[in-house]
């Protein structure tokens, strides 16, 4: 995605707040116009510290953060023309919803006739058209919310940040709210930084998502290839659920790497971690990837195993077994006929395609 | 936060199940729902009751019943009506248009010789003397000398004094036979009936009362508004600061909580007298000379300075508690919405602090407005208060009902400014803490 022509590009920024430790060490990332681009992870990982230096709250200890070419370092945050949705939306209490929406655009001494009809356009974009004079506080958190996202973008900035716009409000609406904010980005081709550690969130939306850990992006990429190829234990561990095996590397052919696991059984494997033979690794399986008990021949990796328990869930069941020496492995069984003759207890056997699992760095188990 | 709420708001906008409009919901019992709600709740409001009992009375007797004891005195003095009854009689029955006859004399004579038994006759002196100054001798002198009145009396009186034949002191006798007068609050807003009973202004030259409550009123309201315009960025670096210093800070603000009003006032006169270390250390490094030494104690200006230092707390602790509750967050959003520095504190940050000023202000003033001791400290004679003649009236001179007309008319002007300020600001935004 990235261009020569970037909108936003960090160049070697760096963060610290107490002159001991870096919050944000060496972060270099392009962001491309129209771009939703979301930094994801756990807290105090220096995506939200990321996002404010964006915005203009927090100076760089280190860097230059360009927007459209440009160096912003010195730009104060109300000349950088930046829309941000905070997370808690930050709507002016004392100000109807309406004067929240004019205040954008007052500030740019903006005619009142533009402005009420910019603002009026606002909430008919929000789908909010009649609740102008209403307060902040009269409003549910989803109409807040999108009042937020409407003031952010009143004044037609072309850059939008998002700080964890989503995470007051309940399952349901917050997964209405990810559809809504995508649609408004795709009809209006602005460019999105969003913050989250929703990992759902995050592959919902996202056109690329940086994974923050420790003040560095572990993985740049699109939400299936971070999904699908984790580039490291953190991140396979972060995005969704995985198996993990420990074991040595034993051979090399290309890509593909043969693992001794620690159980005894040889399995091949994707080769991601660096080194040769000998290294240590973790196995990464994603759980809906693993067949249980497959017919012979139809997947080139078996292992035998023993159902330790079974989760109904309505529409799969979490099988958890012992395999290869732990007995934290769990398999996804889609609900069908074949599923209910599963037993506690039972011996059977897993199997995977070597594409499905792949040998990143090793964490101790 | 805000959802749930609006969520609450939700559901109790919701109207309970339909009821047939006119029938009264029972409990299972048949009783109404209300009369079984009572019974349910009676024993836990009689408990919550008898423990706050205690208090209730402590308020009651320290507090309540001396105020309004103190508040009828300002229209209610029976000095002379209950310890002259002839006279009282006699009034009753006579208009007072001029000096009276005989009958007017014997009743008086009668009640004179009385009074000086009872030995009453001091508190009925003082009472026509507030109205009448100098009379006081008068009547003691005319008291001590009864036993030797034959009749006809008003001649034998008359003789006693030639100030016996003024109507102007038979009308305030008049007036005082009447427990219940209006005399003193006349009195407290420089006015005082004439010859005819009408109100009329006194002399310019005496007219100090309403000149006293409209300094009093334009200080106290000064001195706020220096209080908040100082405790303003105090409050916010306190409601901002990392905790570690905002702590320290705190402390530096409520030290002077902790330490004496006294030793506070007092301080303030070693600082700032013209020999104190103020003007010390101006003379010492040649800003002025020795001969113009500033007056900064016992003028107005001593009154103001060491006011607004001992008030301070009042104004930044409900400023702090507003400031507080304030996310930085919006401030960040005025400013990423494209407001200068300046525009997002006045549009956005100031009017949320509004409550807290309120209440600041309000605080602020309404303590200063009844501040006594700093001012008879350091105000001197142009410093001086309202409370500062309320309390002449209650220790010097003794006249409790002036003190007292005072008093009720400083806690009315209270009243109607509290009022104003409900209907302009609104009490429910006010926050203190």
């Amino acid at each position: 995605m990235s261009s020569d022509n970037p909108m936003v590009r960090f160049d070697n920024v760096q963060k610290s707040y107490d002159g001991k430790t870096l919050v944000v060490k060496n972060l270099d990332v392009d962001i491309a116009k129209g771009e939703f681009l979301t930094m994801l992870g756990p807290s105090g990982s220096g995506k939200t510290t990321s996002l404010l230096m964006l915005a203009g709250f927090e100076p760089a200890t280190h860097g230059e953060i360009y927007l459209n070419g440009k160096p912003i370092n010195n730009v104060p945050p109300n000349k950088r023309g930046i829309g941000m949705v905070f997370q808690n939306y930050a709507l002016f209490p004392h100000m109807t919803v309406a004067e929240n929406l004019a205040f954008p655009l007052k500030v740019r001494k903006m005619s009142p006739t533009d402005v009420q009809q910019k603002v009026d356009r606002a909430l008919a974009m929000v789908e909010l058209p009649s609740f102008g004079q209403r307060r902040p506080a009269q409003l549910s958190g989803g109409q807040q919310q999108r009042v937020a996202v409407a003031r952010a973008l009143v004044f037609e900035p072309e850059l939008i940040l998002m700080d964890e716009p989503l995470g007051a409000l309940d399952k349901q609406l917050r997964e209405q709210m990810q559809y809504e904010i995508k649609h408004i980005h795709e009809n209006l081709g602005v460019t999105v930084v969003y913050v989250t550690h929703d990992q759902s969130e995050a592959l919902t939306m996202s056109d690329r998502i940086a994974v923050f850990e420790d003040g560095v992006i572990q993985q740049l990429s699109s939400p299936s290839t971070l999904y699908e190829k984790p580039n490291n234990s953190f991140v396979a561990q972060f995005i969704g659920e995985n198996n993990r095996l420990n074991g040595n590397i034993t051979a090399i052919d290309g890509t593909v790497c043969t693992v001794e696991l620690d159980s005894g059984d040889k399995v091949t494997a994707d080769k991601v971690v660096d080194g040769g033979i000998g290294t240590r690794t973790t196995l990464s399986i994603r759980p809906e990837r693993v067949d249980l008990d497959p017919e012979a021949g139809s997947v080139p990796v078996t292992i035998s195993g023993k159902i330790e328990e079974l989760i109904y869930l309505g529409d799969h069941i979490r099988v958890r077994m012992s395999v290869a020496g732990t007995d934290e492995f769990i398999v996804k069984v889609r609900n069908s006929a074949s599923g209910q003759s599963l037993e506690t207890g039972q011996l059977t056997t897993v199997g995977w395609n070597p594409e499905d699992c792949r040998a990143l760095d090793e964490i101790a188990a | 936060m805000s959802e749930t709420a609006a969520q609450v708001a939700d559901t109790l906008a919701v109207k309970p199940i339909d009821q047939a409009v006119d029938q009264p919901i029972t409990a299972a019992d048949g009783t109404p729902l209300k009369v079984a709600l009572a019974r349910a709740t009676r024993k836990a409001k009689w408990r919550a009751f008898v423990l706050v009992l205690p208090l209730l009375l402590f308020v009651l007797i320290t507090f309540a019943i001396p105020i309004v004891e103190m508040l009828t005195r300002s229209f209610y003095n029976d000095a002379f009506s209950a310890n002259m009854p002839n006279l009282v009689a006699y009034f009753e029955d006579n208009e007072i248009e001029s000096v009276p006859d005989e009958a007017g004399f014997a009743a008086l004579a009668a009640d004179l010789k009385q009074a000086r038994e009872n030995k009453t006759i001091g508190v009925v002196a003082t009472r026509v003397n507030y109205e009448v100054p100098g009379s006081r001798s008068q009547f003691t002198s005319a008291a001590r000398k009864t036993k030797k009145l034959e009749p006809p009396f008003k001649e034998a009186i008359i003789a006693l004094d030639e100030d016996w034949n003024d109507v102007r002191l038979w009308n305030v006798m008049q007036r005082a036979s009447n427990p219940i007068s209006a005399s003193f609050y006349l009195a407290a807003t420089d006015r005082r009936y004439d010859e005819n009973g009408d109100k009329v202004w006194v002399d310019k030259k005496r007219r100090i009362y309403i000149k006293l409550f409209v300094n009093t009123l334009l200080l106290s309201l000064g001195i706020a508004l220096i209080c908040l315009v100082l405790a303003f960025p105090v409050a916010h670096l306190l409601a901002t600061l990392p905790l570690r210093y905002s702590n320290l800070l705190m402390i530096f603000v409520l030290l002077p909580f902790w330490t004496s009003l006294l030793v506070r006032t007092t301080a303030w006169i070693a600082l700032l007298q013209s020999q104190g270390v103020f003007n010390d250390m101006l003379v010492g490094t040649g800003i002025i000379g020795d001969e113009s030494r500033m007056q900064l104690m016992y003028n107005m200006q001593g009154t103001v300075i060491a006011m607004t230092h001992i008030l301070l707390p009042f104004m930044i602790l409900p400023l702090y508690s507003v400031m507080k509750t304030i996310p930085p967050t919006y401030v960040r959003a005025a400013r990423s919405l494209g407001a200068t520095s300046w525009t997002a504190f006045w549009k956005v940050y100031f009017p949320q602090t509004v409550p807290g000023i309120g209440a600041g202000v309000l605080l602020v003033f309404i303590l200063a407005v009844g501040y006594y001791i700093t001012p008879a400290l350091v105000g001197g004679s142009t410093g001086q208060l309202i409370s500062n003649l309320i309390a002449f009236h209650m220790l010097k001179s003794l006249n409790w009902s002036m003190a007292a007309a005072l008093g009720a008319i400083l806690l009315f002007i209270i009243l109607v400014l509290y009022w104003l300020y409900d209907k302009l600001i609104g009490i429910d935004n006010m926050k203190l803490g």
